[in-house]
């Protein structure tokens, strides 16, 4: 039962799969945006779980530890929610306008509209 | 002073940035600050390349950290390269933009749009200099996102659109990279380019390292636009405002095409690519119908914007189609292209650009007449046209020469036939617009149309001649490409 071991990385399989699917499949811009969100958390928790280290803790030099979780994924990790709360922001100040400028945030019908023109 | 240029390089304009973002209404300063900082920005790249122009490397340590601990700033001949086609292109795309600006931005938010401006600049000579593969994806995503608010201030309503769907492909292109960073870091427990480069081959058998290798090339395919992943780019370089064309066209896929060179070729090696993937074969298929069904479909466009977006998705499959062939000389007609095309683009994107001024739109029929309104744009269009189609003194010429070239040294002579074709192919979608221009009679004769502006005219003219300097006198370019190739090719600086 090795594998089971490792749920975690099954874990960011499924959601990975999720969030990529719901970004190619939905036609609405907002649900989009949130099938993207998911994609990239399930590579934020890639990322903190092969920082982990069993019985590990912070690294902070302590007396009598040996093990210590890598610091490094989760600063990395850090910087890229960053840019993910910033990508967020971006796409929706991008659907607002998007709502103001066509009246709908449905791909489908935003395309109809652009064909009549 | 001299040692720190590495840093200086990016930081002018991302510290520029917040500045001209505080000048509000001053939007004519505003104009003024960013030209100067491209400007120093481009005399660095000068200075720098200057430096590795005989082959050396310079290695900065970000903050006096020792790699690979610290962060490398690391330019050879390859990425100083890069940096000068990005320093040439915004320090003459910035003249062009006062008054194309003035007239496609509103006045309060011409210094927000420089401000993007100078970000979008930052984050592509970052991904150029930096020799640490977590910095590139940041820097990636810096000016990514200052390019969707560039895009998203043109003024038909579908540049929004166009800016979303840009949006959500090339956050799946960076985050496909991310994936990828991050099994190579599983492996090996390092981040530098370098380092990298030295502790793969011990760990190269296996799975993880080969899924990183996948994720990385699609998620750059993705930002370079790669048949067929170039979906985002004829959308987003029609309704972009001129300026921002001009520059993501001649800078943006080409500075993803140089981080896909330095993954492919520095950090996993010739033999791990090429000969254990077998990735020509992946590469070529791909790059010969990014040349062919663009040009096609860009033949039946009546935008000339689209028009040309649609070739510059073909112009990227010449330079993939000289990677594919795995060779120094096809590497080097890569690399040459990177700059040869840069100019040609970004000099026809200029006379477009000078067209939309004075005529509001580029649609064939409102081109109607133009050859004999505006001679000295449509005489510019012509001579880069020329060069994009490769016809002998300009500088698409020397690409296209090199292409074939390696294409014959390869043995591949179809290949060489097919390149033949597609250059005719491009020959006809330029003459599309030429007759447009210069044998339709205007729909209303009367109107008095003038030349474009000489702020608009200047920078236009002298990328349109540089297009032949660089053709006819190509010996430097060359051997520029090639010193650059051999860089790549030695492995990581």
């Amino acid at each position: 039962m090795e594998w089971l071991g490792l749920y975690n990385y099954w874990v960011v399989v499924a959601l990975m799969m999720i969030g990529f699917y719901i970004v190619i499949a939905q036609g609405n811009l907002i649900k989009k945006l949130v099938g993207l969100n998911i994609f990239q958390t399930s590579v934020f928790v890639f990322f903190i779980s092969l920082a982990h280290l069993d019985g590990g803790t912070a690294p902070i030099a302590l007396p009598g530890v040996t093990a210590y979780s890598n610091p490094l994924p989760h600063v990395l990790i850090l910087t890229a929610i960053v840019v993910g709360v910033a990508l967020t922001a971006m796409g929706l100040a991008l659907v607002v306008r998007v709502q103001e400028a066509y009246g709908t945030i449905e791909e489908d019908e935003i395309h109809q509209q652009d064909e009549l023109h | 002073m001299l040692e720190q240029l590495p840093a200086l390089q990016v930081a002018i304009t991302l510290t520029a940035a917040p500045v001209v973002m505080m000048l509000g209404r001053a939007s004519r300063l505003a104009w003024v600050l960013t030209t100067l900082s491209c400007w120093a920005s481009f005399a660095v790249a000068l200075l720098l390349f200057n430096q590795v122009a005989d082959g050396s490397v310079i290695s900065y340590e970000m903050g006096g950290w020792a790699p690979p601990w610290g962060i490398e700033y690391s330019i050879d001949a390859a990425n100083a390269w890069v940096l000068v086609i990005i320093g040439l292109i915004s320090a003459l795309v910035m003249p062009f933009a006062r008054r194309s600006v003035e007239q496609e931005i509103s006045e309060s938010r011409i210094a927000l749009f420089y401000s993007a401006f100078l970000l979008a600049n930052a984050g592509l000579i970052g991904i150029t200099l930096t020799a640490d593969a977590f910095n590139i994806f940041v820097f990636f995503e810096i000016s990514a996102l200052a390019s969707y608010a560039l895009i998203a201030m043109g003024q038909d309503r579908r540049a929004v659109l166009s800016a979303y769907q840009y949006l959500i492909m090339g956050t799946v292109g960076t985050t496909f990279l991310l994936i990828g960073i991050g099994f190579l870091y599983i492996m090996t427990g390092t981040l530098n380019l370098g380092d990298l480069a030295a502790r793969l081959p011990e760990v190269s058998d296996t799975r993880t390292i080969r899924a990183a290798f996948g994720f990385i090339a699609v998620g750059i395919s993705l930002k370079l636009a790669l048949f067929p992943l170039h979906l985002w780019l004829p959308n987003a370089y029609t309704y972009a405002p001129s300026m921002v064309t001009v520059f993501l066209s001649a800078t943006a896929t080409k500075v993803a095409i140089y981080v896909l060179l330095r993954f492919v070729y520095g950090v996993f090696g010739f033999e791990f690519s090429f000969v254990e993937l077998s990735m020509a074969w992946l590469l070529m298929p791909l790059a010969l119908l990014g040349i062919v069904v663009p040009s096609l479909v860009a033949v039946f466009q009546t935008n000339v914007k689209r028009l040309l977006a649609y070739s510059s998705v073909a112009q990227v499959g010449y330079m993939i189609l000289g990677i594919s062939f795995a060779s120094v000389l096809g590497l080097t007609a890569s690399i040459l292209h990177l700059f040869n095309h840069a100019i040609t683009k970004a000099a026809l994107f200029m006379a477009v650009g000078c067209l939309v001024y004075r005529l509001g739109g580029v649609s064939l029929t409102q081109l109607a007449g133009a050859g004999q309104r505006m001679p000295w744009t449509m005489g510019a269009f012509v001579v880069a046209g020329l060069s994009l189609i490769g016809i002998p003194l300009t500088a698409g010429f020397v690409t296209k020469w090199h292409l074939l070239q390696a294409a014959l040294e390869g043995g591949l002579w179809p290949i060489a036939v097919l390149l033949l074709g597609t250059s005719l192919l491009a020959a006809l979608y330029i003459w599309k617009v030429v007759e447009a221009a210069y044998f339709q009679e205007p729909e209303d004769s009367t109107e008095v149309v003038h030349e474009a502006p000489l702020g608009l005219l200047l920078p236009t003219l002298l990328l349109t001649a540089s297009t032949v300097v660089f053709g006819v006198f190509g010996s430097f370019t060359v051997q520029s490409a090639r010193t650059a190739a051999a860089a790549l090719m030695g492995g990581v600086p």
